[in-house]
């Protein structure tokens, strides 16, 4: 298998950011990692994942859509897309690659969502396995292997090597363009590591979390549900769960005047916000357990119900260690299974 | 990037403007160049904005086979539809679409007697379908239309009921408002009940449109005289953004209103969770 010595890895990167923009998980001042974009003496970290997902590189939290000149009755409306730079994503975990592929369903669906799509087709997404899951981590209950990650190129790491498998052709693309880099290598060393992350796996708190039960056929039986007074009673609805969340992608669309005429943007928006569904007649969701229900029931049903049983959740855990106060999808799953 | 997206809206000039109630006027839409923005079916949507103030989904109240302009009746009730009223003529405005699902006017409700019931501003999408049925006359059997208001000023597009709905042989336009009122000497009573005095053919295929209330009695009196909920359509109305089913906003149950619907037949309504 292809590799490189981990000592070596800065090569690699600089070869990379010479061509492309290269965005790694780095360390911020306060030890919490960020994907920045990559310059000569940055470390790749070496924490299990990053505090924002990685959805931003392909549905940022903000972005401009059009805008328009605006002159007495007269309206103009400019296109002011732009065709995205090719971009590399390296290090990203199994649970956000997957997470890509399920924002794919929503985006990439006819009528295409041509500023995400444009980024998707400019970005290679090169993954990293992971070797030291948390007790916050799930991604097993949805299907994903953090031993093999999806991604255009997969990474693993023994401690000694990085080892590449590409997965597309856009990973084959990688691989070629930094095979001088690489040495061929046998992978004694990595399988030890495989199997011992898949140990670690199978001693998850959260190991045995099931969706067996969750899916699109039992809706109503969810949705009146008598748990979801208790389970919402103390959501503040401060949308942080949406916000680090790499699936959520609901989003607002606004304007704002600018020196000469109107922008349009849209940015990421909350289901657990008061005023989502807020119209001038009234709101149909007036308390926080139909906001609160709605965010779960689109990830643990509604979604599974439109996609051949595929979850709205890819398990990275967030949301667990960020809620503040401590409600997360899991207690959801546990207090609400309908047998 | 030469793709167009269905985000970025085309320019339409308010090329004439009519105040049919207190609070309801409607705009004709033209493209710059003249004639349609777009094509559309008889229940489908349209994204209307003024750029810095704001967008919403509105439907459009014309038929399709109107060739020259489409027509939007908007209630003025917050704050883009107050800017909305206050533009004049020859102001432009920004629009996308069709969004949505339309009335099955070529399926379904092909051969059938028809009965609308309307109540306020709820006759814009069913006039679309009326003028539809209208023009494509042959296609269609009884036509009955049962509308009602708060007084006789509420009443939208009342100079076209009179003289054109009501002087067309084929249809039957039943009009009533919900309190006596001098200069009218129509019914008097709210639509459900009056729907329930007017006893309909059970045959009939039902389009219904209005304030919530109102579709609720209406269709528990419906049930009354026989009527089946899957005879029965209706069209919806949630918060939108994007208008394709991407945004969230809409989504009720594993449905999004904005591309599943508008329009929904009451057995399928009844599947989805109540929160509309």
């Amino acid at each position: 298998m292809l590799r490189i010595s981990i000592d070596k890895i800065d090569s690699l990167f600089a070869a990379i950011s010479e061509k492309q923009a290269l965005y790694i998980p780095a360390d911020r001042a306060d030890g919490a990692a960020e994907y920045k974009k990559y310059e000569a003496g940055m470390k790749l970290s070496e924490k299990l994942n990053t505090v924002r997902s990685a959805k931003d590189f392909f549905f940022p939290q903000t972005e401009n859509l059009v805008e328009f000149k605006m002159e007495g009755k007269k309206i103009e409306v400019k296109d002011i897309r732009q065709e995205s730079e090719d971009f590399v994503i390296f290090g990203v975990r199994a649970c956000d690659a997957r997470s890509f592929t399920i924002l794919d369903k929503v985006y990439l669906v006819e009528p295409v969502d041509s500023y995400y799509k444009n980024r998707r087709d400019h970005g290679t997404v090169v993954t990293m396995a992971c070797t030291r899951p948390s007790e916050t981590c799930f991604c097993q209950a949805f299907g994903i292997d953090p031993t093999a990650p999806e991604g255009d190129c997969a990474v693993w790491s023994d401690g000694s090597y990085y080892y590449f498998k590409a997965n597309t052709e856009k990973g084959q693309a990688f691989v070629d363009s930094v095979s001088s880099l690489l040495e061929d290598g046998d992978t004694a060393e990595l399988d030890k590591t495989v199997a011992k992350t898949k140990e670690i796996m199978g001693r998850l708190p959260l190991a045995k979390l099931s969706t067996e039960n969750f899916g699109g056929d039992k809706l109503n039986e969810y949705f009146n549900s008598d748990k979801w007074g208790e389970l919402s009673e103390s959501c503040l609805g401060c949308g942080t769960c949406t916000f680090v969340c790499p699936t959520c992608q609901c989003y607002d669309i606004k304007d704002f005047k600018t020196s000469d005429g109107i922008r349009r943007f849209r940015c990421w928006d909350s289901c657990m916000y008061s005023d989502f569904t807020k119209m001038a007649h009234g709101n149909p969701r007036l308390t926080q357990l139909e906001r609160f229900r709605q965010r779960f029931m689109h990830k643990l049903v509604y979604f599974p119900a439109n996609n051949n049983g595929e979850f709205g959740c890819v398990g990275c855990g967030r949301c667990l260690s960020k809620c503040p106060i401590s409600m997360n999808i899991v207690k959801v799953m546990k207090a609400l299974e309908v047998k | 990037m030469n793709s167009n997206d269905t985000l970025i809206p085309y320019v339409g000039v308010v090329t004439d403007i009519r105040i049919d109630t207190p609070d309801v006027k409607t705009f004709r839409v033209e493209a710059p160049e003249g004639g349609k923005v777009f094509e559309h079916m008889p229940g489908q949507c349209a994204m209307l904005s003024i750029p810095g103030v704001g967008e919403a989904m509105f439907s459009i109240t014309s038929s399709p086979t109107n060739k020259e302009f489409m027509e939007f009746s908007i209630k003025k009730c917050g704050c883009l539809t107050e800017w909305l009223h206050a533009m004049e003529v020859g102001q432009m405005i920004t629009i996308r679409g069709p969004y949505g699902n339309a009335f099955p006017v070529e399926t379904e409700l092909k051969g059938k007697d028809l009965l609308f019931i309307a109540g306020g501003i709820g006759l814009a999408p069913l006039r679309s379908v009326i003028n539809y049925v209208r023009d494509n006359r042959a296609n269609y059997g009884d036509v009955q239309i049962v509308y009602g208001s708060r007084s006789k000023d509420d009443l939208v597009d009342y100079k076209e009921i009179i003289d054109e709905w009501m002087t067309d042989e084929g249809i039957e336009v039943n009009l009533t408002i919900d309190n006596a009122q001098e200069g009218w000497d129509g019914h008097v009573g709210f639509v459900p009940n009056y729907v329930k005095e007017l006893d309909p053919s059970i045959n009939k295929t039902v389009l219904i449109c209005g304030p919530p209330i109102m579709i609720k009695f209406t269709l528990a009196g419906l049930k009354e005289l026989g009527f089946k909920e899957t005879q029965v359509y209706t069209t919806m109305e949630l918060r939108m953004k994007c208008g394709v089913g991407k945004c969230g906003r809409c989504n009720i149950g594993n449905k999004y209103v904005c591309k599943d619907g508008p329009v929904f037949r009451f057995d399928q309504l009844d599947e989805l969770p109540d929160e509309y």
